[in-house]
């Protein structure tokens, strides 16, 4: 059960050279991502390597859940300090086995919350339209993963780097929006979007001197106005 | 599919071995009845509805990707 730690051209390289060693198959195990790959200056200077840590599962997906149910029947509460990270990942490998995906769930901790990034081909289905099945899956792992916990743990889902795009996206619309709204002085509403959306485009306006941004309508339903300063 | 209401289900509430779904087919589409203990409903169901429309949208993702047609009810 020593963890096993790998180097690769991509992250993919590098979990495949540890499954080899291990000889066992990507279900079979947890991986975590040390370090991203990065092409340096013209791809050779400076470039670094993926560097992954591979551990073995103690048990098989179905064990574990097995073993978690019985501790439920029987009143005991779970051990303090259980591991939400692990309750995530664990639902999210049940989730993806009665969906026949394959999904590797890389984990990233960050200040504030844990990455889940969700890598496997295929997976536009676990996004949905503008990340709605993405968002309600990150919802309901938040739920099961803080059920019993004794502090709470923020789980960010994301699926092959989506939300980072989607904010790249989100950030050009704003500005375009707020171009506009300067040219012809009438506001601009926008579509419904998530608290974390929002955030986004008020902050890609906050520095623009001749706008401003609130937001109006009661949740799920707000939305993001953006209009000129008075 | 089923099974997919049943470990979301079993993961968001107190009494995990009192959840069941049962499927019934209705035209061509597929409605999931799921029950859970009275006391867990809320744990199901939530603040306007808000875990209910969560689990329906990932339901509904995994039937899309298998041309199905799915409701959820919670009864």
């Amino acid at each position: 059960m020593t963890p096993l730690e790998k180097t690769g051209k991509t992250v993919e390289d590098a979990v495949n050279s540890a499954l080899a060693e291990l000889g066992v198959s990507l279900e079979r195990v947890e991986v975590e991502v040390l370090e991203e790959p990065s092409k340096g200056l013209f791809g050779f200077l400076g470039s670094k390597p993926a560097r992954v840590r591979v551990t073995l599962k103690p048990e098989a997906p179905k064990m574990t859940e097995a073993v978690k149910q019985t501790v439920k029947t029987a009143g005991a509460k779970p051990a303090a300090g259980t591991d939400a990270v692990q309750v995530a990942k664990n639902l999210l490998t049940d989730i993806f086995r009665t969906m026949k995906l394959k999904v590797m769930i890389e984990k990233m901790t960050q200040e504030d919350h844990v990455v889940l990034n969700l890598r496997g081909n295929d997976l536009g289905v676990l996004i949905g339209k503008h990340g709605q099945t993405l968002d309600a899956l990150q919802y309901l792992v938040n739920l099961a993963a803080n059920k019993d916990a004794d502090t709470r743990v923020r789980i960010v889902l994301d699926v092959e780097n989506y939300r980072k795009r989607r904010a790249a996206t989100l950030t050009q619309l704003a500005e375009r929006l707020a171009d506009r709204v300067k040219r012809r002085g009438e506001r601009v509403v926008l579509e419904p979007m998530s608290p974390h959306e929002r955030k986004i485009i008020h902050m890609a306006l906050q520095q623009d001197p001749r706008i401003s941004t609130y937001s109006e309508g009661e949740e799920p339903f707000r939305k993001v106005v953006i209009a000129l300063k008075k | 599919m089923k099974e997919l209401v049943e470990v979301i289900a079993k993961s968001l509430v107190t009494n995990p071995d009192q959840v069941s779904v049962k499927a019934i087919e209705d035209n061509g589409a597929t409605i999931y009845e799921l029950r859970v203990s009275p006391e867990d409903m809320g744990k199901i169901i939530g603040k306007q509805g808000r875990i209910a429309k969560a689990l329906r949208t990932v339901v509904k993702a995994a039937a899309t990707r298998e041309n199905k047609k799915v409701m959820v009810e919670i009864v």
